[in-house]
């Protein structure tokens, strides 16, 4: 990429690199189906070229690519799960991660920050020390640390938070990181397409074709494709999605708010989140603070965005940062947030033959990025899943083998 | 959707109401399958359209059905279970 860039400086050439070529009609029929351009859905289309040599691929997006919950997350990466099956998964992820960058040719600016839960109550340090001892056992970097260590690492901290919940400890995961979401899915979509994958903007699936239990085609905006292999990677559509196959889920839709602050010199080097007050934040490579919070209370299908989000969060940023109370709010969003009853994912195979489930990723789906992607693909590839994901399978539900996460949500739901 | 109305109440801002998931009729758990419960504990409706769902006045104790469209997140009418022909 430098060598690239200094050619065109010593050229009159400015071509615009594309980063994929610029797809219009789908061809007739193709080896698997991929709905959803996001990072999950392209990460899956390129590792079925990379791992599997399946490169004919198409990923059908009814939008633009990424522009979905890809790029309306909060960008933080961290493996400081709960149980050890989602210590393992993420931590594979964290994993992959930190040689995205090199493996995608592109800058996905990935910034390990180190990462703090803190705990405002006894009963969250207790969690806290449960998650640190799974960490530990599974060989994930993560201790539990007092309010004199999260005050060296964060001096502009109100330890106290104003006095209304004071700090008392926090799990310090060291690998906890940061990275340009945008990038990842641009990332992943140029490398799948170098290899062949055919990716389509503004092309919406609108049925699905199964006869005698299997998958035999989509119906799209723009015709009939026919295909014996389809995953859906849709997050908050999934229900319109498992729908047309006639598939049940525990899945419910809310939206999950957002917001960034005006862009700041850099202060802020962790990545801080708070349960009890129900904030996270980080600073972006831009400066500006990227805060999130907990979902909306009720089902909603929608990404509007509400006032009373942002008076909420912000009044609990100032009791953590006091010296905030004059930095504007200058963006707000919503992700439509695919939520499961045990905050796991649901990834694998599915009672119709050739389709093929990457959802349930509510509030935690930004950070799984290339481990879903590879295990789906291996999924897809072998018709078989990988043990990794075996704990995520749709079946778990009526096997009544739920797979614990809400402990190590980012905040109290 | 900020106001709601509670059909004791009336219009009420919507921070006095908690929202209790969708309507749902319950399997008789004497007769019904393993598969069937664990479809009734588990798996919802997660599609968006206009829905029966219970909402919770808290002020007041009263728990009542909305009938909401999950996409534009407009209720349509609300009024208290088992009553619904009265209003």
């Amino acid at each position: 990429m430098p060598l690239g860039l200094l050619k065109y400086g010593l050229s009159k050439e400015h071509p615009a690199p594309r980063f994929f070529r610029d797809c219009t009609q789908p061809k007739k029929s193709y080896d698997a189906v991929i709905i959803g351009g996001g990072g999950h859905g392209l990460a899956a289309a390129y590792y079925l070229a990379k791992d599997y040599g399946i490169t004919n691929v198409a990923v059908l997006e009814k939008g633009y690519i990424g522009g979905g919950n890809t790029g309306r997350n909060t960008t933080i990466v961290r493996s400081n799960y709960l149980t050890p099956e989602g210590v393992n998964f993420y931590d594979a992820s964290v994993k992959m991660y930190e040689d995205l960058s090199e493996e995608l040719d592109l800058n996905l600016f990935y910034s390990t920050r180190g990462h703090f839960t803190l705990a405002h109550t006894e009963s969250a340090m207790r969690t806290m020390r449960w998650r640190a001892e799974v960490n530990k056992h599974v060989g994930v970097d993560s201790r539990v640390v007092g309010p004199d260590e999260i005050s060296e690492a964060c001096p502009q901290l109100d330890i106290q938070c104003s006095g209304q919940a004071p700090i008392l400890g926090a799990l310090y995961h060291a690998p906890g990181s940061v990275a340009r979401h945008d990038a990842v899915a641009w990332g992943y979509a140029k490398e799948a397409d170098r290899m062949g994958v055919e990716i389509f903007q503004m092309t919406e699936v609108t049925g699905i074709d199964v006869k005698s239990g299997k998958v035999v085609g989509v119906n799209t905006s723009k015709g009939y494709i026919e295909t014996n292999r389809v995953l859906s990677a849709v997050a908050g559509f999934t229900p319109r999605i498992t729908d047309m196959v006639d598939i049940e889920t525990p899945i419910v839709i809310h939206p999950l708010q957002a917001c960034v602050s005006e862009p700041m010199k850099p202060w802020l080097d962790t990545i801080l989140v708070s349960g009890s007050l129900h904030v996270y934040v980080s600073q972006s490579s831009r400066g500006e603070l990227v805060m999130g919070s907990s979902l909306d209370p009720y089902e909603v299908h929608s990404t509007r965005s509400s006032l009373d989000f942002v008076e909420g969060l912000t009044s609990h940023i100032v009791d953590m940062f006091p010296f905030l109370s004059n930095v504007k709010v200058v963006r707000q969003w919503a992700g439509m947030a695919d939520l499961t009853p045990d905050f796991a994912p649901v990834m694998g195979k599915t009672p119709v033959e050739g389709f093929y489930l990457d959802a349930g990723w509510g509030t935690w789906g930004f950070k799984a990025t290339p481990i879903s992607g590879k295990t789906m693909a291996e999924t897809i590839a072998r018709d078989a899943a990988p043990d990794l994901i075996q704990p995520f399978r749709l079946s778990r539900f009526e096997d009544y083998e739920l797979t614990g996460e809400k402990g190590a949500a980012s905040v109290g739901h | 959707m900020k106001l709601l109305q509670c059909p004791i109440n009336g219009i009420r801002p919507l921070s006095e109401f908690t929202y209790g998931g969708e309507y749902r009729d319950m399997p008789n758990p004497d007769t019904c399958s393993d598969k069937e419960w664990a479809a009734y504990v588990h798996y919802r409706n997660g599609a968006p359209g206009v829905k029966k769902e219970w909402w919770y006045h808290g002020p007041s104790g009263t728990w009542f059905i909305a009938e909401r469209d999950t996409m534009a997140d407009k209720v349509i009418r609300t009024y208290i279970a088992g009553q619904e022909e009265a209003k």
